[in-house]
C-alpha cells in the first residue's frame, strides 16, 4: 500500500512536467495545426538563458527567472515571425519539417555555447528536500519531495490561469475563434497574424515553466528529449485539440509510467506511454477526449 | 460623393479571369443586389471587398478612401462586415458567444485590466454587460433569444443563418454583405429573412450588399441590380431593367 501511494505521487510530480510541455504542444496545434517538434528545445533554451544569467552575470534566481521569462516570449514570437509566418504558404508537412528544423538549431546552438556535460542549476529547492507525512493513512509514511510538490503547484497554477485566459479575456477568447475558424475570425475584426504570434509566445512561456522545473533536477542539451516526447505522446493521447484531455493524458501517462517503473521495470519505464499511444490509438483513433463536429454538408 | 464605389477591379486565378473590370456604386441606404449565374464571380466579388482576395487593378472607395488591400480584420473595422454562403460559424461556441466574437472589435479590456479588475463596478464588467445587452438587442431582433445558449453545431440551418447574420450585426457594420442568405430555407424561411433584412435596412440604417439566385427576392427587395457573367458586368440598373434585358435572359436560359 505504502509503495502504491508513493509511486501515485511521484508519477503525479512527473506528470506535471508533461502536461506543461503537452499544453504547450497543443495550444499551437489547435491555432495552426502544426505538431510543434521544436516545443523541448525552445523550452531548453531559455533553460540555459536563466543558467546563463545566474551563472555568468550572478543575477539572483528570481530576477533570473522573469528574465527568463521575458526571453521565451520574445523567442516564441520570433520563430513565428521570421520563420513560421513566411512559411505559411508551403503545406502542414512542410511546417512540421520546419519545426524538426528549428529544433536542431536550437539544440546545437545550445551544445555549441554551453558544452554537453551536465550543469546543475542553482534552484532554490533541492530534489533531495522532502516534506514527510507519517501516519497519513493508517500508520503509512508518505514522503513528498518538496520539488514534486513545488512542480504540482505551478503546474496546476498555470493551467487555471491559462483556462481562465481562454475562457474570459478578449485575447483568449479572439484565440478560440481563430482555432475554430480562421477565415471567419478575420472577417469579424480579429487580427489573426497577431493572434498566431501570441500563441506561439504563449507557448513557449509554458514550455519554458517546464523547462526551468526539468532544469532543476538535471540540466544538459538533451534534458528535454524525454519530457517532449512525453508531453507529445499525453496530447496524442488526450486528442490533440483538447486542452482538459492534453493534461489529463499527461497525468495517465505519468502515474502509469511510474507504477510500470516500480513494479515491473525502470528500465523500460520509457516505453510505457508509447505502447499506451498504440493501445488508445488503436480503440480509439481521435484520441480520449476530442470532440468530433461533423460539417453538415 | 459616393458612399462605396467599386472602381474597374479585376482579378484572375491562373488564366481564369474570375473579375473583369467591374465597377459599380452603392447609395447609403439602398439594398444593391449582384446577379449572375453559377460561377460567374459574385462570391469573389464579396471576397475582394472584405479582402479576402486581392484585386490586381482597379479601386474600392469606401467614403472616399481606397480599401482595396486591406486586411481583411481593418476592412471590418471600418464597418463592412459579411456572412458566407457556407455557413461558417464556430462550432464549439454556443449562440450568445458566437455574437460575442462580433463585439471583438469595440473591446477595450486587456489583459491585465480583465485579470486584476474584478467585480461588478470594474471596467471590465461594465464593459462586457454592455456589449452583452448590444447583443440581446441583435437576439430579440434576429428571433434568437431560445438559442442563446445552444452549441450552434446542432441547430437547425435557418437559424444557423440566422445567427451568421447576427453576428454579422453585432459588428454595427455600415456596409453588410450577404452572400446567398436565403440559400437552401424554405418559403416560409426565405419570406421571414426578407422582412429581417428591410427591418435591418429600415431599424439600423445599414446598406444591403446582396447576393442571392431567388429571383423573386431579389426583384421584390432591391433597388438596383448589377448582374454579371464570366466576371464581366452585363448591366446595372432598377429591377424591371435588369428583369427585361436581353444580355441577362441570355446568361440565364442560353441562346437559341
Amino acid at each position: 500500500m505504502f509503495d502504491f501511494v508513493q509511486m501515485l505521487v511521484s508519477g503525479i510530480a512527473s506528470g506535471s512536467a508533461y502536461a506543461l510541455m503537452g499544453l504547450a504542444m497543443v495550444i499551437i496545434y489547435k491555432t495552426s495545426k502544426i505538431p510543434n517538434f521544436a516545443q523541448g528545445e525552445m523550452a531548453l533554451a531559455p533553460s540555459f538563458f536563466a543558467y546563463m544569467l545566474i551563472d555568468s552575470y550572478h543575477l539572483p534566481f528570481y530576477i533570473a527567472c522573469i528574465l527568463t521569462f521575458g526571453f521565451s516570449v520574445f523567442l516564441g514570437c520570433m520563430i513565428e515571425i521570421i520563420v513560421l509566418r513566411k512559411a505559411q504558404k508551403s503545406n502542414v508537412l512542410g511546417m512540421i519539417i520546419i519545426t524538426i528544423g528549428l529544433e536542431m538549431i536550437l539544440l546545437g546552438f545550445v551544445s555549441w555555447k554551453f558544452g554537453a556535460e551536465p550543469k546543475s542549476m542553482p534552484f532554490p529547492i533541492s530534489p533531495y528536500d522532502s516534506i514527510p507525512m507519517k501516519d497519513l493513512i493508517k500508520g503509512t509514511d508518505l514522503i513528498i519531495g518538496t520539488l514534486e510538490l513545488f512542480t504540482f503547484t505551478i503546474a496546476l497554477i498555470l493551467m487555471i490561469i491559462i483556462f481562465l485566459f481562454f475562457k474570459f479575456t478578449k485575447f483568449g477568447i479572439a484565440m478560440k475563434a481563430t482555432q475554430q475558424n480562421q477565415v471567419i475570425a478575420r472577417a469579424m475584426g480579429i487580427n489573426t497574424r497577431r493572434i498566431q504570434m501570441m500563441t506561439w509566445a504563449i507557448s513557449s512561456f509554458v514550455g519554458c515553466i517546464a523547462g526551468l522545473l526539468v532544469s532543476s533536477i538535471t540540466l544538459h542539451p538533451y534534458m528535454m528529449w524525454d519530457p517532449m516526447l512525453k508531453g507529445f505522446s499525453a496530447a496524442v493521447l488526450g486528442g490533440m485539440a483538447s486542452l482538459p484531455g492534453s493534461i489529463i493524458g499527461a497525468y495517465i501517462i505519468g502515474i502509469l509510467e511510474s507504477l510500470f517503473g516500480g513494479y515491473i521495470s525502470i528500465e523500460f519505464k520509457s516505453v510505457v506511454s508509447l505502447m499506451i499511444i498504440v493501445v488508445v490509438l488503436c480503440i480509439k483513433p481521435s484520441g480520449l477526449f476530442a470532440r468530433h463536429y461533423i460539417k453538415k454538408v | 460623393m459616393s458612399f462605396f464605389k467599386v472602381e474597374n477591379i479585376s482579378i484572375s486565378f491562373g488564366g481564369v479571369k474570375a473579375l473583369n473590370e467591374i465597377a459599380f456604386e452603392v447609395n447609403k441606404g439602398e439594398i444593391f443586389s449582384i446577379i449572375g449565374p453559377n460561377g460567374s464571380g459574385k462570391t469573389t466579388l464579396f471576397n475582394c471587398i472584405s479582402g479576402i482576395y486581392k484585386p490586381t487593378n482597379g479601386k474600392i472607395l469606401f467614403n472616399e478612401s481606397n480599401i482595396m488591400g486591406k486586411n481583411p480584420h481593418n476592412i471590418a473595422k471600418l464597418g463592412i462586415a459579411r456572412t458566407f454562403q457556407n455557413i461558417e460559424l464556430f462550432p464549439y461556441m454556443n449562440t450568445m458567444e458566437n455574437l460575442m466574437i462580433g463585439r471583438h472589435i469595440y473591446m477595450k479590456t486587456g489583459i491585465f485590466r480583465a485579470a486584476f479588475m474584478l467585480g461588478r463596478k470594474s471596467f471590465a464588467a461594465k464593459e462586457e454587460s454592455f456589449h452583452r445587452e448590444k447583443v440581446e438587442e441583435i437576439m430579440e431582433l434576429l428571433d434568437l433569444q431560445s438559442f442563446r445558449n445552444r452549441f450552434v453545431g446542432g441547430l437547425p440551418y435557418g437559424v444557423q443563418k440566422r445567427i451568421e447574420l447576427g453576428r454579422a450585426l453585432a459588428l454595427e457594420p455600415k456596409i453588410l454583405l450577404l452572400d446567398e442568405p436565403c440559400a437552401g430555407m424554405t418559403s416560409d424561411e426565405k419570406e421571414d429573412m426578407i422582412f429581417l433584412v428591410q427591418d435591418i435596412l429600415e431599424i439600423l440604417g445599414v446598406t444591403i450588399l446582396l447576393i442571392e439566385h431567388d429571383m423573386k427576392v431579389v426583384m421584390d427587395i432591391s433597388n438596383r441590380i448589377l448582374a454579371i457573367n464570366f466576371g464581366s458586368p452585363i448591366v446595372i440598373g432598377k429591377p424591371q431593367v435588369v428583369q427585361n434585358h436581353p444580355e441577362v435572359l441570355k446568361a440565364y436560359l442560353g441562346e437559341e
